[in-house]
């Protein structure tokens, strides 16, 4: 017992700079395994790009840290995730908190089939907020932060269905921000985008990381080189290489690793 | 060259005969409708909808069944309703796709083909005769109630299953809970559809005769109900009564209630069309 809380209280403090953490982290689905061993430290408002051929579990690995595989049938996880230093898996935790602080944007934009402002209110109204001109102020002050307010302010109840690929994109990102999280995980957010919106994204990012901490999925490696300080290399559930992304992208460790951002393979 | 010209002969031949098709079935209907027009058109004023019925024809109104499917009509959505949707949201967002699931999913497909006949057997038995109900509307609306109950189920579930699954996702990603999830997102989202699938479910109940006779629904009820406790006729029962009789003004007010019970049918599935329409432009 206490042997085990010494341990605990080393342990923490090593950590303590760390914003998220996995060790030893194993993933199945039945009897697939699509996370092999996994450790990873990431620090806060940092930037960090997934990159890795198809299939090889980058999505699978972000979506450890908000719990959205719980849903998915035959999901199976061994070891730890940490943020800020708590075990996240512990039976007490409590996920809808948790996501309220680790907040995703998705491959494909998916804004609710309802108002452009009722789409950025959602998180907050979900938490049982009410007061109007907090929702109000809270609406403008997101939408001004990914820049999508000059856009839409005029046209706020409309259908947020009827904005185009990137300001859809742009308004998740804002739906996300409203609720104040922490870390913001993004699968892919650009590649159903144009260059121009792609860019404003990219912006959008590279602001956004003094205050949050952002992992990003990406199969485009000159987005990787521009917007991320960190690049984690995976290759069928494993990371060949973790590194900052200067080292990565001008002088990898690996040959692996090498040949991927060359475009050799994958 | 050859090939091509064969190929364009079967196209055309293809195309002549799905028109054929397409006709008869309408044919079939036009000439049926025409029939009942004709003959009971005249007869529609506002004292056939307000007369009592009655042994000679000229003074004969439908005001009873009218009355008893419009309670009929109400209780039934009353009772399947809510049980219906719930069932529904149930296995859809929350069972776990498992064996006992599956077994369920299957039943209630099955449940949704038996014989109207057998439903009315379980009315008189567990409505009528055990719960002491008597043939009243009450009896009669959970019998119909039960009938439609898969129906519902069934259609519900397909109208949430066509809720993108990003929109679940965005949903819980943002910190919902499943209930939050199902009643801010999925409900609004899929609820033309399920609207759609209650109409048709509920103008097929409108439609219902052999159940209600079997539990005992009166051909001639004096008044019209006041209560669910109250005896009741419909107007499947009141228009199977006339046909049946030798006059042949019967014949005539029994066309002119099949009008009534068609336009209400064909209101009913107006509304459930207008529905589905609204819902699928709002979800582009
Ligand atoms: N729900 C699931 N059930 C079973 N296997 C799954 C499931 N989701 C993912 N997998 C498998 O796990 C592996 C990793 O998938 P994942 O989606 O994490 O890859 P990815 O790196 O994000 O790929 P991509 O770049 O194409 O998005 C794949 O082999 C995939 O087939
Ligand atoms: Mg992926």
């Amino acid at each position: 017992m206490g042997k085990e809380k010494n341990e605990n209280v080393i342990e923490s403090s090593l950590k303590r700079k760390y914003k998220l953490q996995a060790k030893d982290v194993n993933v199945f689905y039945g009897d697939f395994q699509a996370i092999k061993e996994i450790s990873m430290d990431i620090k806060a408002n940092s930037v960090t790009a997934f990159i890795g051929p198809s299939g090889c579990g980058k999505s699978t690995f972000l979506r450890l840290f908000n719990r959205m595989n719980d849903y998915v049938d035959d999901f199976r996880m061994e070891g730890k995730i940490f943020i800020d230093n708590q075990n996240i898996n512990k039976k007490k935790v409590n996920v809808e908190q948790l996501r309220k602080q680790v907040g995703m944007v998705f491959q494909k934009p998916n804004p609710f089939p309802k108002s452009i402002f009722e789409n950025v209110a959602y998180g907050l109204k979900i938490q049982g907020i009410k007061d109007k001109t907090f929702l109000k102020e809270r609406v403008e002050s997101t939408l001004k932060q990914v820049a999508l307010w000059d856009e839409v302010k005029d046209n706020l109840n409309k259908s947020a269905l009827a904005l185009s690929g990137g300001q859809q994109q742009r308004l998740c990102i804002a739906r996300t921000l409203a609720v104040e999280p922490s870390v913001i995980l993004m699968d892919e957010p650009t590649s159903a985008l144009d260059p121009l919106s792609t860019a404003k994204i990219e912006e959008l990012i590279h602001e956004l990381k003094h205050k949050y901490t952002i992992v990003i999925v990406t199969h485009n490696m000159q987005q990787a080189g521009r917007i991320s300080d960190y690049t984690a290399f995976f290759y069928l559930g494993e990371i060949i290489e973790f590194d900052k992304t200067n080292k990565i992208f001008t002088n990898p460790e690996k040959k692996q690793t090498e040949n991927y951002i060359t475009g050799r393979f994958g | 060259m050859n090939n091509i010209r064969k190929n364009r002969l079967k196209d055309q031949a293809f195309k002549v005969w799905g028109i054929a098709c397409t006709l008869l079935g309408l044919v079939l209907l036009l000439i049926f409708l025409g029939n009942i027009f004709t003959d009971g058109i005249q007869r529609i004023n506002w004292s056939f909808l307000m007369n009592l019925p009655s042994r000679s024809p000229e003074k004969a109104g439908i005001y009873t069944a009218l009355m008893g499917s419009l309670w009929v009509l109400s209780l039934t959505t009353i009772f399947a309703l809510p049980v219906g949707i719930a069932a529904a949201i149930y296995l859809e967002e929350y069972a776990k796709k498992n064996k006992l699931s599956s077994i369920l999913e299957v039943n209630i497909s099955n449940l949704a083909g038996v014989p109207s006949i057998i439903y009315g057997l379980l009315g008189l038995e567990v409505f009528v005769r055990i719960m002491e109900m008597g043939a009243s509307v009450m009896a009669g609306s959970l019998t119909l109630g039960l009938l439609i109950l898969p129906i519902v189920i069934v259609s519900t579930r397909e109208a949430i299953k066509a809720v993108p699954k990003s929109i679940r996702d965005a949903s819980y990603a943002m910190g919902a809970s499943k209930w939050q999830t199902v009643y801010l997102q999925v409900l609004p989202a899929s609820f033309g559809g399920i609207l759609t699938g209650v109409i048709l479910a509920l103008s097929r109940a409108v439609g219902e005769t052999a159940p209600l006779i079997v539990i005992g629904a009166l051909a001639y009820v004096p008044f019209a109900p006041l209560s669910p406790m109250d005896q009741f006729s419909v107007l499947p029962i009141q228009i199977f009564n006339w046909i049946t009789r030798p006059q042949p003004g019967f014949v005539e007010n029994a066309a002119a209630a099949i009008i009534i019970l068609l336009l209400i049918t064909f209101i009913m599935n107006g509304i459930a069309v207008y529905f589905r329409n609204r819902w699928q432009k709002k979800l582009k």
